[in-house]
């Protein structure tokens, strides 16, 4: 995998020589100014539902293992 | 393949609601034909069981549709392609389904996909790649190649797919099909998986222009719920256009007509003539960043995706592995058993790019570029209606062809990345047929034409008038032909 992600990168860097000096960078495409929309109550997934697909579900939450080695 | 399922979506449409037509009895053929799937295309096919229940339609009145397993379906399993996902059904459901359930279009499964969306070719998917329904030892396209070939394939009237960078219109192109990309912004993303949430689209693959316009104008729309949708406005009319009189297509002088394979410029060439006996005329235009699409494409795609990825953890929802050791080791754990090596590749690659002291010349390089593409087309869209392309450098590759060479298999977007990073809508239409390089039978070869922001309109007009002179009717072997 080193060898094709440098392959990849040798690509990519023939960019890196443009002259693009006072170009604007490009985030999003469309020109869209922020909408805030009414502050109304929505429907939310109950958490049972919400925890339905998690792998380990326990008392309303999600459990992880701990995050200390024991 | 019997005569009810060789009408098109739209025909099948109209005789339903004129009564002619037995909605239930329609279905019901689609299902036995996707059914008897030899091309490993679906990834879950709906036969009645509990699932049904969430995906149950109250006006049966659309040709039923195969969903590419990238949207949410409530209840319904949905993996992306991804052993990580494995299982998984999710709680909700993503608005295109929801649309398209309640227009009135029966779900008729999930289609086969590239992990995550990532691939040209389907290799990528955990569930085994897709075959070509032209030729089972090749390819179908990616990453929407399920989605393709149960169209080309007869096991589905039409079909949903994403485009971030060629994802419906080269697999389109590889199964002698229809696919739109639409402008980004066109059709909601909710529930939709993300990959790279700045080009991801949703969009139709259909057997004719017309298909794809009833099927756009049913997905397309606001949703409250995706705050970058727009939709358009007026909706969308069925084409009807006649000739292309009056209208100017480009053909980028930029185009390394070399680098394309030479039955897939004989039918480009070909096309253009069609063109101007239709009535239009064609022009050279110039798009001098476009060559740097596949750069700035390889930087922003995977630099968006490592972040969209880094939900994948074994918390919430999908695949834990590993859960015996500490957290750090069940992230890793899982993350390493979960996704395939492209995933892994571009996740690498997207935090390369975005890491300190790389992300002005990878990432901020990459969106100066992309600045660049729109620019051009811009320019090119003041002197010109549509710019044109062959869809892809070459016809469906073999199997294993480009899997040992991933900068290979990304070349091969070289025509259809731009149009992604600019925004602008592009349909490929099936131009005729080519051998390909190094002998064998002949496969469909796609053509490209890429429209304004939001001239959706006028792009499916104008490809119907061209699929109308190009007269294409060939059909995967087996099949049948016009006569089959």
């Amino acid at each position: 995998m080193v060898g094709e992600l440098s392959g990849i990168l040798e690509h990519v860097d023939r960019i890196g020589n443009l002259d693009l000096e006072g170009v604007e960078p490009t985030s999003h495409v469309v020109a869209l100014e922020n909408v805030l929309r009414a502050d109304e109550p929505w429907q939310s997934l109950p958490r049972d539902v919400a925890l339905a697909p998690a792998p380990e579900p326990s008392e309303g939450a999600f459990r992880v293992p701990s995050p200390q080695a024991e | 393949m019997t005569g009810l399922l060789r009408l098109t979506a739209l025909e099948a449409h109209e005789a339903m609601v004129a009564g002619d037509l037995d909605a239930a009895e329609y279905t019901a053929a689609w299902r036995e034909a996707a059914a008897g799937d030899e091309l490993n295309a679906y990834l879950w096919r709906d036969e009645g069981g509990e699932e049904s229940r969430a995906i149950a339609v109250e006006r049966d009145c659309v040709a039923p549709i195969a969903v590419k397993d990238i949207f949410t379906t409530e209840g319904v399993p949905t993996t992306a392609g991804s052993r990580i996902l494995e299982g998984y059904r999710p709680p909700y459901t993503s608005t295109a389904v929801r649309k398209l359930l309640e227009a009135g279009a029966p779900i008729l499964g999930k289609t086969n996909m590239d992990e995550f969306a990532m691939g040209s070719s389907n290799e990528n998917s955990a569930y085994g790649p897709v075959l070509n329904p032209w030729d089972r030892e090749r390819v179908p396209g990616g990453s929407s190649g399920g989605s393709a070939a149960v169209v080309a394939g007869g096991l589905a009237p039409w079909s949903i797919g994403t485009d971030t960078g060629g994802s419906i219109r080269q697999p389109a192109a590889f199964c002698g099909i229809v696919g739109l990309k639409p402008t980004y912004g066109a059709i909601s993303r909710y529930g939709m998986i993300a990959f790279a949430s700045s080009l991801d689209q949703c969009g139709p693959l259909t057997r004719s222009v017309s298909d794809a316009a009833l099927l756009f104008g049913i997905l397309q729309g606001r949703d409250p719920l995706d705050s970058t949708s727009v939709g358009l406005d007026g909706g969308v009319q069925l084409p009807d256009r006649e000739n292309l009189a009056g209208l100017r297509f480009g053909v980028p002088a930029e185009l390394a007509r070399d680098a394309v394979d030479a039955g897939v410029r004989e039918v480009f060439e070909r096309t253009l003539t069609q063109i101007e006996s239709l009535g239009g005329e064609v022009v050279e235009v110039s798009l001098p960043s476009a060559e740097h699409g596949i750069s700035a494409y390889y930087v922003i795609a995977p630099a968006e995706a490592s972040s969209n990825l880094a939900r994948y953890d074994g918390v919430r929802y999908g695949m834990r592995a590993g859960g015996d050791g500490d957290l750090i080791e069940m992230y890793e754990t899982t993350r390493s058993e979960g996704f395939g090596p492209e995933v892994k590749r571009r996740i690498m690659l997207g935090t390369y790019a975005l890491s300190s002291g790389y992300y002005e010349a990878y990432y901020g390089q990459a969106q100066k570029v992309r600045t660049r593409i729109a620019e051009d087309f811009r320019g090119a869209f003041s002197a010109v209606d549509f710019v044109v392309t062959p869809t892809a450098p070459s016809v469906a590759f073999k199997l294993g062809e480009k899997t040992d060479d991933p900068l290979s298999m990304y070349l091969n977007d070289f025509f259809t990345v731009p149009m992604s990073l600019a925004g602008i809508p592009a349909i490929s239409i099936p131009a005729g047929l080519a051998e390909p390089e190094g002998g064998g039978p002949q496969l469909p070869v796609g053509f490209q034409i890429a429209a304004p922001a939001f001239a959706e309109q006028k792009l499916l007009d104008a490809a119907y008038a061209l699929e109308q002179g190009i007269g294409f009717d060939a059909r995967p072997p087996g099949l049948g032909g016009a006569d089959g």
